[in-house]
């Protein structure tokens, strides 16, 4: 007897629309399941990991909001290739807050967020008519040039950098407070995106003169999203100043530009949720991998490689679509 | 009509490179009035709307709209003092679905000013626009993608935008282009429906016959060039504009 897949989700999804949600405990679970499992992962996983695996959810914390970062600014119409720019900046901001006027990182960690997201807004002001490759390209290069500025004018510590900065009073701090922020910036942004303001940021990315058309100036709106995606990537690296007490040129490093594109690829774009969950999966892959000495690289790499290739939707919708179809197996009349 | 008149071109001009693409057009538009504006392929109709509402800048001459120059503004700045138009290529948001594509103008500075703040559900005033341009409710082709939806509607989505601005002065550009006759047919009250309004409506169309039928005006382009400027049966014997559509025996 031949069988076949029968969709029966449709009962389901009326039933947890809206409202009618509340009938059941099912459904209720149904709906906040996927929001409660990130909160409840992010509150366990600190207690329940050694101190070297507390270290890399530190940085899947990081480089979470990287990618998230990244994906608001993709999903407003700008293709980045530059979040150590945004990195680097809230790290320098923090680290010399603190070193020349010694405020305390409680201080220069929120007050590094905005200025970073201020300086880098600002500096690409001029660039926000440019579309595409052209804005990615200018991303790119303002990081490297800041560099050099450093190495040769010698500011900030030169090539040194500054250390001995003052590190968060404990590793639980440090990393209660990132993965907080990590789900704030998730579901605040996920919920802006949602809203008729995010629907304005997707508008420009599908249509910016049908936006213009409609009496909204998009280079506003455009400047708005790239605020909000500076001052996330620059928390990120206020952050990270004070876990490794020292800031100095590496912060600019293409790292911290390619990582958080290769999470939202692996992720899923378009939802933040994706960009979430490829740092979740890319991350510790790559410290897992360490194993292999020079090869790592190379299976690094494969990985990628197969999961493009494979789920080129990304892990979380491909997650999404299956969570929400429910299907049984009929037999098939003849 | 003595009041002064909504919208002045004067002698508005646009040249790309060595080409001419408007020349010293001058033509008024009084509240209420349906001008249609005609001409061969290449005339330089579409660029005269570009440049009315700021997607272009002129070389030279002004637009003026409610006593106050407007040439070369913004197009965002130009929607806000109510033109909204419409364009020849239709211009949605693909990847919305079609109410959503109506939010977007009933997000506008131009709208809150207009209702005063908060709005409340824009996606109910979206519905309810889309279904007075004719997107049947019943038939939920609102809540489908723009990517998917056929020329007709997408023609009626573009249309519906431009009205939830809630403009004084509509410009349409090829409205009816792509269009069966029927759609045309049952677009035709829609515009006849703003204009009892108030609204005042410039129309660009190839497709005279509608266009003579219900403009009340009808300004004739050719090569960049104004020829002809009056009600349609005046313009529909111009000898000039005879020429221009038919050519000459020479």
């Amino acid at each position: 007897m031949k069988k076949r897949k029968e969709r029966i989700d449709r009962g389901i999804k009326v039933r947890s629309e809206d409202v009618f949600a509340l009938l059941s405990w099912k459904e209720m679970v149904y709906l906040s399941g996927p929001r409660l499992l990130p909160l409840i992962a992010c509150a366990l996983l600190p207690l329940v990991l050694g101190t070297y695996w507390q270290r890399v959810l530190l940085s899947v914390a990081v480089f979470g909001l990287l990618a998230i970062s990244w994906d608001i600014l993709a999903q407003s119409s700008m293709v980045s290739l530059g979040q150590a720019l945004f990195f680097g900046m809230g790290a320098y901001c923090s680290g010399a807050m603190n070193h020349y006027w010694g405020l305390s990182p409680f201080i220069t960690i929120p007050l590094a967020t905005i200025m970073g997201g201020v300086i880098c807004t600002t500096l690409l002001l001029p660039v926000l008519r440019l579309r595409g490759i052209y804005f990615a390209m200018v991303t790119l290069i303002i990081p490297l040039m800041l560099v050099r500025i450093i190495e040769a004018t010698k500011i900030l510590g030169g090539t040194e950098g500054i250390s001995g900065l003052t590190p968060l009073p404990s590793h639980w701090i440090e990393s209660y407070v990132s993965l907080a922020a990590l789900l704030a910036a998730l579901f605040g942004f996920r919920r802006l995106m949602d809203s008729d303001y995010g629907l304005v940021l997707k508008g420009i990315n599908d249509n910016d003169r049908s936006v213009m058309n409609a009496g909204i100036n998009i280079y506003w709106f455009k400047a708005q999203a790239l605020f909000l995606s500076s001052a996330v990537g620059a928390f990120a690296g206020a952050m990270m100043t004070h876990v490794y007490m020292f800031v100095g040129m590496p912060v600019f490093a293409l790292d911290y530009s390619i990582l958080p594109i290769a999470a939202v690829v692996v992720g899923g774009g378009g939802s933040l949720a994706g960009a979430v969950l490829g740092a979740f999966i890319l991350v510790p892959l790559s410290e897992a991998l360490r194993a292999l000495g020079g090869l790592r690289i190379v299976f690094y790499g494969a990985f990628l490689v197969f999961f493009i290739v494979a789920l080129p939707e990304g892990i979380f919708h491909f997650i999404t679509r299956k969570y929400h179809q429910f299907e049984r197996w009929v037999e098939v009349e003849k | 009509m003595n009041a002064a008149p909504l919208l002045q071109v004067v002698e508005l001009s646009k040249s790309f490179g060595g080409v001419q693409a408007v020349s010293r057009v001058t033509f008024d538009l009084h509240k209420g009035e349906l001008l249609g504006i005609i001409g061969p392929n290449g005339s330089g109709k579409t660029t005269t709307v570009n440049l009315i509402t700021g997607f272009v800048k002129a070389t030279s001459g002004s637009v003026i709209y409610q006593g106050r120059d407007i040439t070369s503004w913004a197009p965002h700045k130009i929607v806000r003092l109510g033109i909204a138009r419409t364009f020849q290529m239709v211009k949605p948001f693909y990847q919305l679905p079609a109410f959503k594509n109506i939010i977007i103008p009933l997000y506008s500075p131009r709208v809150k000013q207009l209702v005063g703040g908060k709005y409340g559900d824009r996606s109910a005033v979206a519905l309810d626009l889309l279904e007075e341009v004719g997107f049947e409710r019943d038939a939920q082709v609102a809540y489908k993608v723009a990517s998917v939806l056929p020329q007709g509607y997408l023609k009626r989505l573009e249309l519906a935008k431009a009205i939830a601005l809630q403009p004084d002065l509509i410009i349409l550009d090829e409205l009816f282009s792509g269009l069966s006759l029927a759609e045309v047919a049952s677009i035709i009250p829609i515009i006849e429906k703003l204009l009892v309004a108030g609204k005042t409506i410039i129309m660009i169309e190839h497709r005279l016959k509608e266009v003579f039928r219900i403009a009340h005006r009808v300004v004739v382009l050719n090569y960049g060039r104004l020829i002809a400027n009056g009600p349609s049966k005046e313009v529909m014997e111009n000898e000039e504009v005879k020429k221009a559509y038919l050519g000459s025996e020479d």
